[in-house]
């Protein structure tokens, strides 16, 4: 389902603009990450896909819907979206019945419920936990109820704000997974993050933005290039980025594998 | 001399079964930047809890061997004695806030007015440690109005502001963007330089390669490994056990199986070594 922001202002009551003229077009089944500094204007961005803000000018349209004809709740059949704090968002007693919300809400039959609770719960490795009560899990876990919650409604659209902090190692890499197995369900992910490793590992796209405008839209490797640009919201290249740019390699690289490529030919090409 | 002196300390919260942490060992010198890294689950946050006091004082359960700060022992000390010598900042910053003070300012203070520290040298203290942590313009909002990283600032103010010899942290950059992330590590680094003693616990490792002194590698509530960050970080028993490890350790390693890394060299923690180590290899 595609995504269409057009020249999206926003300004809080407060009279804090936050958005000031965004336009940019997500393709179904993109994975976009969003990045910048606290304040630049992610998160306002990120919740007019789903209705919790309405545009102070411009418009969003969430495949043929524009955002401001349509409920909260209509939106989240379209968009789903998982809170930085799982503790925003859990309430039930068990997991099993967390997860089976969302749908229940959209007024899917019993079957179809339960396939997409077990199937959610499979993906985010809480199949052995579904009697469990959310609060009696690490947080950790509960992070990941929160995905299924989302998971389960079987949104086109999925939406994850911050999923890596505060997580170690092996859950981060669940998480990607998690992002993995939506891509190649034709899902669109879109996350907002101050993990630039984890992005720059997960994501194709990246858009930066800075002061509530645009600051950078392309794929992830020209975005990261821009060292200089990125900086001025505060954001720093991948470790692996800024390895390779110090010590010369002739393309940008993002993951292990890019690294690894461009250094056996950049050596090969000094002998 | 060490400051901080655990000798043999095993805990067990109210009714579980196996103990968070076991059979802990570890002494800190007055000064040193001790770094505790772990998977979740590991036993950190317990081990902040004990090193404040909180074990045994607010959460029962089970405690045994000795917890020794500056030279008193937790379990024959009360917790408002013991708050003069460590302060502990949580990794929620929202189970720190009072909750019983309308502004930033006050709840800063809010310590002090504990312990009667008179009112001027109060105005002060707060003034002072509110400037070292980039927050005097947040002095009249609402501890709730802030966003997570602006409550985490907070938080470890309202810690600094007592002067405690020992300083113990649970992720306290967690909520914050890199630039935020900089700016308290160079916070907690100036204290550390005056002498403050700082027990750090933090996901965050290319900034404990960048600080600390030593390394403590917590899993399944024992010590796994201790030494340097370089010997610490660099072991192969960290990514096998569910630890984080730097890109820059990782990719290294990698090389190293495929002959792209000099073999005598140690693995990378920081960018500098990494760029040392490749750009030599390529000579």
């Amino acid at each position: 389902m595609r995504i269409v922001v057009n020249e999206l202002h926003h300004t809080y009551p407060a009279g804090v603009e936050a958005l000031r003229g965004i336009s940019l077009v997500i393709e179904a089944g993109e994975q976009v990450a969003m990045v910048g500094q606290n304040g630049a204007g992610k998160t306002t961005l990120v919740k007019h896909f789903n209705g919790l803000l309405q545009p102070t000018q411009g418009s969003v349209h969430i495949g043929d819907w524009d955002t401001r004809e349509h409920a909260v709740s209509q939106l989240a059949a379209r968009v789903g979206y998982v809170f930085q704090n799982p503790d925003e968002q859990l309430f039930t007693k068990n997991v099993h019945d967390e997860v089976a919300f969302g749908p229940r809400n959209l007024g899917y039959s019993p079957e179809r419920i339960e396939r997409l609770v077990e199937d959610a719960l499979a993906l985010t490795e809480l199949t052995d936990k579904k009697e469990t009560n959310p609060y009696d899990l690490s947080s950790t876990w509960r992070k990941m109820v929160a995905l299924a919650s989302i998971i389960s409604m079987d949104t086109p659209v999925v939406i994850f704000d911050e999923p890596t902090t505060g997580q170690d190692a092996a859950n981060i890499a669940r998480i990607a997974n998690v992002v993995r197995v939506l891509r190649e369900r034709g899902k669109t992910v879109i996350t907002i993050t101050h993990d630039i490793d984890f992005c720059a590992e997960n994501f194709e796209r990246i858009i930066a933005l800075a002061q509530g405008r645009v600051l950078l839209d392309g794929p992830a490797n020209d975005v990261l290039a821009e060292d200089e640009l990125l900086a001025t919201t505060y954001v720093d290249p991948p470790q692996l980025t800024r390895l390779g740019k110090r010590l010369g390699l002739p393309v940008t690289v993002r993951d292990e594998e890019q690294f690894l490529a461009a250094y056996r030919e950049f050596i090969g090409t000094e002998k | 001399m060490a400051i901080v002196n655990l000798q043999d300390v095993t805990y067990k919260y109210p009714l579980t079964e196996e103990p968070a942490i076991r059979n802990i060992h570890l002494q800190v010198e007055e000064g040193e930047f001790v770094a505790i890294v772990g998977p979740n689950g590991a036993g950190k946050s317990t081990l902040c809890y004990t090193l404040s006091g909180f074990i045994p004082h607010f959460f029962k359960g089970e405690l045994n061997g000795t917890v020794e700060i500056a030279g008193v022992e937790t379990q024959k000390s009360s917790l408002d004695e013991w708050v003069l010598n460590v302060g502990l900042a949580f990794q929620n910053p929202f189970n720190q806030i009072s909750g019983s003070k309308f502004t930033v300012y006050e709840e800063i203070a809010f310590g002090l007015e504990n312990i009667g520290v008179p009112r001027g040298e109060m105005k002060a203290r707060v003034e002072a440690a509110m400037a070292m942590t980039a927050i005097s313009d947040l002095a009249d909002r609402s501890p709730y109005s802030l966003s997570g990283g602006q409550q985490q600032r907070v938080a470890l103010t309202s810690i600094l502001v007592m002067e405690p010899k020992v300083l113990v942290l649970d992720e306290p950059t967690s909520q914050m963007d890199p630039i935020g992330t900089r700016e308290v590590f160079q916070v907690i680094k100036e204290m550390s330089a005056r002498g403050m003693t700082v027990i750090l616990v933090e996901h965050k490792i290319e900034w404990i390669a960048e600080f600390a002194d030593r390394v403590i590698a917590l899993h399944n509530g024992e010590i796994l490994l201790e030494g340097t960050p370089g010997e610490v970080l660099t072991s192969p028993l960290l990514p096998e056990r569910g630890f984080g490890i730097s890109r820059y350790t990782s990719v290294a390693r990698t090389a190293s199986g495929q002959g792209l890394w000099p073999g005598d060299r140690r693995l990378p923690i920081t960018l500098q070594e990494a760029v040392d180590g490749f750009a030599r290899d390529r000579k």
